[in-house]
């Protein structure tokens, strides 16, 4: 009992005094037509006239001189999803440790938050973030769920997060709400990724007739939609769309409904589980064993080929294209291996390194050294500096940031699954079999 | 809980209870290492650069069972009890030394994954396997040092356990009291006490004295005893005052503590409704319902479809003039799924309602409604109820939190004046014996129906109000997990009491949205909790009245009418 | 429901009002009537609409399916014998919840976990006689050594249940029942982050073993040996355990046990142990189906077991609770509603994707089975209520 009481009165005592603060976490808008700090064309951080700190419209996060640089990575870390979550925080930890540990003489630190792959997770997420007044800059979010369920507090906050894997269309579309100003992304949008699906199947394959799966997700039953718009548009017919649920095992009786239609293709974008369960039950429906099936980056993993057993054989699956990425990806992947003892978990690391180097650049670029050492970061002046990304070398090609956020340079690839890939050691595919080099 | 002197135990003579004490530590101590969450919040400080929350969490299961052990040493002296907690606490520590024997033989990370180097450096200060005496050893430890604190007198013990379990408390709420503390006037405060994550070592020092000299000035129960000592005019007229600084509290509580803050208390205030709700419909006409999540669903996808000035929004009205109809609908929705339903038996009845929530949810975000329901990708776009510019002091989830307290002040006071009016008794006379009900005039299916409805109608509300908060509308948010979490709720708080659905909303909902750093292991420490709580306080942790002294043994019903503490006359005893 | 004893009696078709009852007070007595009789027609009304409505669906749904003449008798043939395999996992698992029910009148809703406790077993034994080589040496090993995983399955899941049942159950038997349930709930979760934190949140899937793959040579079927396996298996399993209930004396005193406790403790029997032996076989089959499961579907991760465990009970319910032919009955049922009933009654009626609203058909059919046969296909067999 004297715990409570004694909580109870600490916790009133915090609640008035900061009350009577004049500090609010939201940050308020400094006075309209403030100049925005005027850093230097080149990059690196100029002296500010003595005792003047810079004023932006977002904002400006002040940095002591002891005190670490704080940004963080928001994303799916627990859960059947966590891998590709984690996965993304490698690559930004690698980035921090390509860079010494420290940017601009300060520290960096790294904080992560769990959005859970859910919309409700992510605006939780997102309101913590938004609520550090310490933060500079945010990578993220894992799911397009958890960026639609949280961008508006970011982007209320002043911040701007740029994501390595959120795939969704409408989240970088020239119609995106005010709301997405904060919101940039180094992954690619999944029109790129359903037109190329579309495109391998009709030209390459030359198959005329699909069905396409999707499992409820909303990734999945966009992007089974694009592909089948696209393979309509280039003269192919789609003759089904059917769906699964996530968790389900069971699959044969939609399998054996879409087996009647006796389609060339089966293109199934699902996650692992019900991928997994797809591709092992198609060979066991008569009437399917020799359709083409092809299925997206949420199952490019080793525990979908796992899972699906010999059935993977000559399974497709589309990625962004690894082949496509720099030189330095190799090494980068030994970095990986050296760092954290495993292959990688996921496919969008890479990503995540190149959105956190673009965040690092910006913040070279705009932040203005006080002279007691203390670092001023605009927040506006950052994100305006984001956007203006452009040619900039990352792992995964010279990135260019469109005006509403797309950053990535999408070359997708269609890789196939021979029984080389299906042990461990041969996953993942070295190159994709399209398109062609 | 007074914590007397253990009486000399004369019929303890052997050590056998030790032993197995011991033993059992040890499985809880080994099986937090399998599962990991001694490696995990291996990298979460509780005091920074000293102890980590995972060798805290060890500590504990040793440290545990060293007291339990010494209070059921053989003989009862000093010593014995001593060498009871050294015993238990050196067995706990000899499973986790077999752990690492055998981890370094045979690789146990095939089955499980935790079983890893990193755990074995942990257990043996990096040492292997020629450190492998060292759980024995620091377990024994503990467990001695557990046991001399349970011999110490009272006076002394009370303040001990009192600043140990300060200085966990607030190693655990650290850093979420740190940030919003960072700006304002208490910032010096805050750098000194916490490090970014978990205490700092002057910090810790602090708390301990601090809260170990507070409680050792004042005895625990004092306050209570004096409470009670008061006569009843003296007491109503503390409660004023009282009630005046929690109102102050819960309405600063967002402008002090910041957005995420106010966010989660939305979301506890939104259960909370719904808490309400489901107190009418389980509590007092005692119907189990596990569906409840598909009024929830009417509530919010209303709203989202009435407001949404996205593709699937029909009007794009305000939010205010949408909730008064995705409450009627909710209302509507009930009565249509209750008629059918509503003559199957309890536990049945569970299933079904669990069936209703289960259609609703993959009708909710299925093709076939898509064109209409939005599918998959849901509904967004779904505007705040107060349109104010980012910046606003009532921006983002602070408008939703005032909105939702008064929503639940508003509905709590509907459930008080329903549960004492005729329809309330109905309620409780069906709940209590449908037969019996029946013969006295009460009609079964008409009363079980206000009560469905009305469950329902206050879940509509609280999907109203979701929608609003979050801004889009997904099936796949509307799980059977949310039914399962206000039943749990309900009866974790107080079946019938809604002060209880309060408490029971706050430690069920609110405590893990807090400590999402851990959400690893949320739902893990979720099911110990129900099973706790069900084993030790199956009233509830804020019982009304009557389901106290229904579930109570007949002895603490005789202790409660001498003048326990529930009563209102001065404690005589 | 109530919190100090059983609920009401069983439901009552609509039309069977108690005779004479007694009215409230003069001046209401007419109105009251009436507005209860108005009542009474409006749930008459609305529950014949609703099972014509359904019927409609069903019947017109059917109709125009077979008409269409898009799927062959093969086809049908198929998705017959996928339910029927599917439905004896779901047999297997309703087992467990039926006579746990009929024994407790508890629904144990921790049993899903302990069927994939059962499967991980199955997995792990499965690797390590993979890494012998002895699974897949010849058709008499590989036999062997499923039956060497169904064992060790058995043995985990009995052993696991137990302990749940001495810690979670034992000390709430004299609770109300939501108690219980409550603890059943908690018991779930905790159950399954423990699988989850011992063995990580990966998919684990059972390795390959060659003579379950391959087809039966009855070209009709198009059914491999593993289907075969599953069905024999849970038939055999169902059909001694339904021996062992009715003909032995342990089995006896569970079913004494189940029908009046007092009387049964009267007669020398130890209530206490039927019930942890009820627990056990209930365990063992949910073991048992874990195995099977992992071999049929291969792929099991640590929440494998709890939409199996809720589509299990609904079986149970749906044959009658407490019947152990009544678990086997509707757990059949449930499967082939599952595996027929979307392409039979939703694909003539153009509905898009039917075979996402496979769930919504099997609720429907519970909810019809529960208003208008209360007891389940079979009639229920648990303890008499007290008054």
């Amino acid at each position: 009992m004297k715990i409570w009481k004694l909580g109870a009165v600490i916790a009133t005592v915090a609640i008035v005094a900061s009350a009577c603060s004049s500090g609010s976490s939201t940050p308020a808008p400094t006075s309209g037509g403030g100049a925005s700090p005027t850093p230097a064309a080149s990059t690196g951080a100029t002296e500010a006239p003595m005792g003047t700190p810079p004023t932006d419209p977002l904002g400006v996060v002040t940095i002591p001189p002891d005190e670490p640089i704080h940004i963080a990575q928001w994303g799916v870390l627990s859960g059947a999803d966590g891998t590709l979550g984690t996965d993304s925080k490698y690559g930004v930890e690698i980035a921090i440790a390509d860079r010494g540990g420290k940017l601009l003489g300060h520290e960096i630190r790294l904080t992560t938050e769990d959005g859970l792959c859910t919309p409700e997770g992510g605006a939780i997420a997102a309101q913590k973030l938004a609520a550090d007044s310490t933060l500079v800059g945010l990578v993220g979010s894992s799911c397009s769920d958890e960026t639609v369920g949280g961008i508006a507090a970011i982007t209320a906050a002043g911040l701007s997060t740029i994501s390595p894997s959120n795939t969704r269309p409408v989240l970088t579309a020239p119609d995106r709400g005010p709301e997405y100003a904060g919101y940039l992304r180094t992954a690619h949008s999944d029109s790129f990724q359903g037109k190329a699906a579309a495109e391998f199947v009709y030209n390459e394959l030359g198959l005329r007739t699909a069905a396409t799966i999707h499992d409820g997700s909303s990734y999945a039953q966009a992007l089974q939609q694009v592909f089948a718009d696209e393979f309509t548009k280039l003269g192919g017919k789609v003759l089904i769309q059917e769906a699964v649920s996530k968790d389900q095992t069971d699959m044969k009786p939609v399998l054996t409904r879409i087996a009647a239609t006796k389609p060339d293709f089966i293109y199934f974008p699902v996650f692992v589980a019900a991928g997994g369960f797809i591709l092992s039950q198609t060979k066991q429906v008569p009437g399917l064993e020799n359709t083409k099936t092809m299925s997206a980056d949420g199952t490019f993993t080793f525990d979908f080929v796992k899972a699906a057993g010999a059935a993977a054989e000559g399974h497709y699956i589309s990625s962004p294209d690894f082949t496509a990425f720099g030189s330095e990806y190799q090494g980068f992947l030994e970095k990986y291996m050296t760092m954290f003892g495993t292959n990688p978990l996921s496919i969008f690391h890479a990503h995540a390194y190149d959105a956190t180097n673009i965040l690092f650049n910006a913040l070279e670029k705009v932040a203005v050294q006080g002279a007691d050492g203390t670092l001023y970061v605009p927040k506006g002046a950052l994100r305006d500096a984001l956007y203006a990304t452009k040619d900039f070398k990352g792992i995964t090609g010279t990135l260019s940031c469109t005006p509403t956020g797309d950053c990535g340079a999408p070359v997708i690839g269609v890789y196939e699954i021979t029984d080389k890939e299906m042990v461990k050691e041969g996953f993942p595919p070295a190159a994709p079999i399209w398109p062609k080099r | 809980m007074t914590h007397e002197q253990p009486a000399p135990q004369a019929r303890i003579r052997t050590w056998f209870p030790v032993v197995r004490i011991g033993l059992l530590g040890g499985v809880v101590a080994v099986y937090l290492c399998l599962v990991g969450i001694v490696t995990t919040f291996n990298e979460r400080p509780l005091i920074a650069g000293v102890l980590s929350l995972g060798e805290a969490s060890l500590l504990l299961a040793w440290i545990g069972a060293g007291y339990l052990a010494a209070r059921r040493a053989p003989g009862g002296t000093r010593p014995a009890e001593v060498a009871a907690g050294g015993l238990a606490g050196g067995l706990a520590g000899s499973l986790a030394t077999l752990l690492v024997l055998v981890g370094s033989v045979v690789d146990l990370r095939s089955v499980f994954i935790h079983a890893s180097p990193e755990l074995y450096d942990l257990l043996t200060f990096g040492l292997g396997v020629a450190g492998s005496w060292i759980p024995i050893a620091v377990g024994a430890l503990v467990g001695a040092i557990a046991a001399v604190v349970v011999a110490l007198p009272d006076s002394l013990r009370r303040p001990l356990i009192g600043g140990f379990t300060a200085v966990v408390v607030m190693g655990l709420f650290a850093g979420l009291l740190r940030t919003p503390m960072l700006t304002s006037p208490l910032s010096g405060l805050a750098r000194f006490l916490f490090a970014p994550d978990g205490l700092t070592v002057a910090g810790a020092v602090l708390v301990f004295v601090g809260v170990a000299a507070a409680v050792a000035i004042r005895g625990p129960l004092t306050a209570r005893r004096r409470y009670d000592a008061l006569p009843d005019r003296t007491r109503r007229a503390l409660l004023v005052p009282a009630l005046l600084v929690m109102s102050l509290v819960v309405l600063l509580f967002p402008i002090s503590f910041g957005p995420f803050l106010a966010q989660v208390v939305a979301i506890v205030a939104i259960y909370i409704l719904m808490g309400f709700g489901m107190n009418i419909t389980l509590g007092l006409a005692g119907l189990l319902d596990l569906g409840f999540v598909a009024f929830f669903a009417v509530g919010a996808y209303t709203v989202g479809l009435l407001t949404s000035t996205g593709e699937f929004g029909l009007a794009g009205w305000s939010w205010w003039a949408a909730v008064p109809f995705a409450v009627l609908f909710a209302m509507a929705f009930a009565a249509f799924l209750g008629l059918p339903i509503l003559r199957i038996r309890g536990d049945y009845l569970a299933i079904a309602t669990l069936g209703f929530g289960e259609i609703v949810r993959i009708l909710a975000g299925s093709d076939l409604l898509k064109a209409w329901l939005g599918g998959p990708q849901g509904i967004l776009g779904i505007p705040k109820p107060i349109d104010v510019p980012p910046g606003h002091l009532l921006a983002g989830p602070v408008q939703i939190y005032y909105i939702a307290l008064a929503c639940a002040a508003m509905v709590a006071f509907v459930a008080w004046r329903l549960r004492a009016s005729r329809l309330g008794r109905s309620w409780m006379a069906v709940r209590e014996d449908e037969d019996v009900a029946e013969a006295l005039g009460v009609n079964l299916v008409q009363t079980k129906l206000l009560a469905y409805m009305l469950g329902g109608a206050f879940a509509g509300l609280a999907g109203a109000i979701f929608a609003g908060l979050v801004g889009s509308i997904f099936a796949s948010s509307m799980q059977l997990f949310v039914s399962i979490n206000v039943v749990a709720l309900v009866v974790v708080g107080g079946m019938g009491s809604n002060p209880g659905v309060v408490v029971g909303a706050i430690f069920l909902i609110g405590l893990p949205e807090l400590f999402r750093e851990f959400s690893e292991y949320r739902f893990l420490f979720y099911g110990v909790a129900l099973i706790a709580m069900m084993l030790y306080r199956p009233a509830g942790l804020l019982p009304s009245r009557i389901v106290k002294r229904e579930l109570s043994s007949p002895e603490e019903l005789e202790a409660t009418a001498e003048g326990g503490t529930s009563s209102p006359r001065p404690a005589a005893s | 429901m109530t919190l100090t004893g059983p609920g009401g009696g069983p439901a009552e078709p609509a039309a069977a009002r108690p005779p004479g009852t007694p009215p409230v007070a003069r001046g209401e007595r007419a109105s009251v009537r009436r507005i209860d009789r108005l009542t009474d027609l409006a749930i008459a009304g609305f529950l014949w609409t609703f099972r014509i409505g359904v019927l409609l669906i069903v019947v017109v749904g059917s109709i125009a399916t077979l008409a269409s003449g898009k799927y062959s008798l093969e086809t049908w043939l198929d998705l017959i014998g996928n339910g029927l395999t599917l439905g004896s996992i779901y047999a297997l698992i309703a087992l467990g919840y039926t006579m746990v029910y009929g024994i407790l009148r508890m629904i144990n809703f921790a049993h899903g976990e302990i069927f994939t406790a059962g499967a991980f077993a199955g997995y792990f034994t499965a690797v390590a006689l993979a890494g012998t080589g002895l699974l897949n040496a010849n058709p008499l090993a590989s036999l062997l050594s499923i039956a060497l995983m169904i064992a060790v399955a058995m043995a985990t899941s009995t052993v696991l249940a137990i302990g749940v049942e001495r810690i979670a159950y034992r000390p709430l038997r004299t609770a109300p029942r939501l108690i219980p349930l409550i603890s059943a709930i908690g018991a779930s979760f905790f159950l399954q982050y423990t699988f989850r934190g011992l063995f990580g949140p990966g998919i684990y899937a059972y390795p390959d073993i060659g003579i379950l793959g391959e087809e039966v040579p009855i070209e009709i079927l198009n059914m491999r040996w593993v289907d075969v396996l599953v069905m024999a298996s849970a038939l055999l399993m169902m059909s001694v355990l339904y021996l062992f209930v009715m003909r032995t004396r342990l089995g006896t005193s569970i079913r004494a046990v189940s029908e009046d406790r007092d009387t049964a403790a009267l007669m020398g029997i130890d209530a206490n142990r039927a019930i942890v032996l009820t627990f056990a076989i209930g365990a063992a089959m949910a073991g048992a189906a874990g195995v099977l499961y992992g071999l049929k579907y291969t792929q099991v991760y640590f929440f494998s077991g709890f939409i199996p465990g809720i589509k299990a009970f609904t079986a149970a319910v749906l044959g009658g609770i407490g019947n152990v032919p009544g678990a086997m009955l509707g757990g059949l049922f449930l499967g082939l509603i599952e595996s027929v009933g979307p392409t039979l009654f939703l694909d003539g009626l153009n509905v898009p994707s039917p075979n996402q609203l496979k769930d919504v058909i099997g609720f429907t059919m519970l909810v019809l089975v529960l208003v208008f046969r209360p007891s389940g296909i079979l009639g229920e067999r648990v303890a008499r209520t007290r008054a």
